[in-house]
């Protein structure tokens, strides 16, 4: 403040041309401020770049040696030097899928709830209880889910599932050991669920009072407003939140790992134990002994990363090009 | 003036088709309040059960022992992952909050529309990562040239903290009034004097609540840690450029040797883990809602 007392205003002598009063130390400042956040930003891009050339260097071994074919391969045993990865892929694919169909179906249920027909006093308490399910750590809901879940579906839902649903193939005949594929969907889902309510409540909450209100001002129920109205201008949201959710459901690794059965095979059944990327690289990156068997490891995180990053591209560009927030409100034309 | 008594054969309750849609919609409600009952009955399920085997577990020695010796049954304690969660978490926080700041000014305050965009799709990216990738890079690039060191766990943990601080610090930005900035800017004050004097401090309730929820997050962590110190002593270690335990990490030990009495033990680490998560989430929460209405936001 002392400057403006010393110096004579530039407004009116100047001009308007000597385009601001700052002092040097002021130009400086913000020079220096903008500069330093764009180094926090290029770090953070810095490190992702790092990221993509880290993996894909540590598979190189693996690649090299193997080539696409690792990804069909089904054989894994590195005593021998053999390596392959379909095992894998497969229990991460059909887990990831498996899950994320339920947790849509749940999620969407859930924010519809949240967002539309619970009065504000429940979803204000409801709506943060769900977000609690989503701080829950992996690990716990790993524990969990060995000791409860695990003994409580081999004993109750398995056999029921099979009993009415046995024709189906993937609903094959039980197994003794309560890990399975099936136990996996079960704990991603609820991994999942909680993301894909938060994510569709604010979607759902950005559709217009007036078009929910139009469609029951014509009569609609509840349920035709919701179908009529809220789901069709919220469509590629949604599609954005599971593509989400699958990204999740996919990276997951530690509770995954204590549910799946960690069995090198991968069954058309549910109800039998398999393997998935994220939990054979937990399981045995830190006891790998050779560089190969390292790279082999590398070689899964390597596709595990380009299917995370294709699917969350996926749901950027769906959502509304890239670089938008996936929470993007409903589109209305 | 007699009553109007109602036409006996008219109702207002619905019939026919309006009544098969009355019935579908009622349905569907009916299916969402079960959804969300069912998610919360599961996170019920969980604290409760978690609670059941947990919580006889804590008492002090359980808080303050070292780490049970593998293939002795009884005895031992989580004192020092406690103490080396909260070693790499602060590692990493300290990385990712600087970081994750920056970050969010740059893209509120100053990037251009394409610049912005191509940060705002790495920044998602680094959101959706999946943790283990986040393990697996600073494993190759930090522990197999150098070793084992509660910094590459913090590091790797920072990766997964940094999206979450920025996230939610770019919303809380956004949210400060353009009615402050434009005081500011009326009164002369230069852009960096507005940005730390005016819109930082008036934002930083949301930050703050980010950090904190980041810091929950990041000591929950089991894969990035794993991947970068598996192998600890039982014992305290203070200095960072050991492998430190954590209590993620020690859960997944005990899970893995197979033993009765380990199961005990990870039942009541996991409870405790389980309820420092969630009561800082509720703080957190509560926290920055009292906050935002004392600020008006």
């Amino acid at each position: 403040m002392t400057s403006l007392a010393t110096e004579p205003s530039p407004i009116g002598t100047a001009g308007f041309k000597q385009r601001s009063r700052l002092n040097r130390t002021d130009i400086r400042a913000n020079r220096a401020l903008k500069w330093l956040a764009l180094g926090g930003g290029l770090l953070l891009f810095i490190t992702l770049i790092a990221i993509v050339y880290q993996i894909i260097s540590g598979a190189s071994q693996a690649f090299n040696k193997f080539g696409f074919g690792f990804l069909g391969h089904t054989a894994w045993i590195p005593s021998e030097n053999i390596f392959g990865g379909w095992t894998f892929i497969y229990g991460t694919l059909v887990t990831g899928l498996a899950s994320v169909i339920l947790s849509t179906i749940l999620g969407v249920s859930i924010g519809l709830f949240l967002a539309l027909l619970a009065p504000r006093r429940v979803s204000m308490i409801i709506g943060p209880l769900i977000e609690m399910l989503a701080a829950i750590p992996s690990i716990v809901i790993g524990l969990i889910g060995i000791v409860l879940i695990c003994p409580f579906i081999s004993s109750d839902i398995e056999p029921w599932v099979h009993s009415v649903f046995g024709w189906i193939p993937i609903f094959g005949a039980t197994q003794t050991a309560g890990n399975s594929i099936f136990a996996a969907i079960l704990v991603l889902t609820i991994m999942v669920v909680p993301i894909i309510a938060a994510l569709t409540r604010d979607l759902f909450m950005t559709v217009p009072q007036e078009l929910r209100d139009g469609a029951e001002a014509l009569g609609s129920t509840r349920w035709e407003m919701i179908r009529g109205v809220v789901l069709p201008t919220t469509k590629t949201g949604i599609t954005a939140a599971c593509m989400l959710g699958f990204g999740r459901a996919i990276g997951e690794a530690i509770a995954v790992s204590q549910v799946i059965g960690g069995i090198p095979a991968w069954p058309l059944n549910f109800f039998s134990g398999g393997d998935a990327i994220g939990p054979v690289i937990a399981n045995q990156y830190p006891s790998a002994l050779t560089t190969l068997d390292k790279s082999s490891l590398f070689y899964l995180a390597a596709v595990l990363l380009v299917l995370g990053i294709g699917v969350n591209l996926f749901a950027q560009w769906i959502a509304g090009g890239f670089g938008s927030r996936v929470r993007l409100g409903a589109k209305v034309r | 003036m007699s009553a109007i008594s109602p036409d006996p054969n008219y109702t207002l309750a619905p019939s026919g088709n309006l009544r098969r849609r009355m019935l579908i919609s009622r349905t569907a409600v009916t299916g969402t309040i079960v959804a969300a009952g069912a998610a919360v009955a599961v996170l019920g399920i969980l604290v409760y059960y978690a609670a059941y085997q947990g919580a006889s577990q804590l008492n002090l020695s359980f808080l303050t022992s070292d780490l049970p010796a593998i293939g002795l049954s009884g005895g031992g304690g989580i004192g020092p992952a406690l103490v080396g969660t909260a070693e790499v978490v602060l590692i990493a926080t300290l990385i990712a909050l600087p970081v994750g700041i920056l970050t969010a000014i740059y893209l509120s305050e100053f990037a251009g529309p394409t610049v912005g965009r191509l940060m705002t799709t790495g920044l998602e990216l680094m959101a959706g990562l999946p943790t283990i990738i986040a393990g697996i890079f600073i494993a190759g690039l930090i522990v197999d040239s150098s070793g084992q060191s509660a910094w590459a766990a913090g590091l790797a943990v920072a990766i997964v903290e940094v999206p979450l601080i920025a996230r939610a610090s770019i919303e809380a930005l956004r949210r400060v009034p353009p009615t402050m900035r434009e005081a500011a800017d009326a009164l002369g004050v230069a852009h960096w004097r507005t940005v730390l004097g005016v819109i930082l401090p008036t934002a930083s309730n949301g930050i703050v609540t980010a950090t904190i929820l980041a810091v929950a997050r990041g000591a929950g962590e089991t894969a990035p840690v794993l991947l970068t110190i598996p192998t600890f002593g039982q014992t305290y270690q203070l200095n960072p450029n050991h492998a430190v335990p954590t209590v993620p990490l020690e859960i997944w030990g005990l899970l893995n040797s197979g033993q009765p009495s380990a199961l005990a033990q990870a039942w009541g680490a996991a409870f405790l883990l389980m309820i420092l998560i969630l009561a800082v989430n509720i703080g957190a929460r509560v926290w920055l809602r009292r906050g935002e209405r004392k600020r008006g936001l």
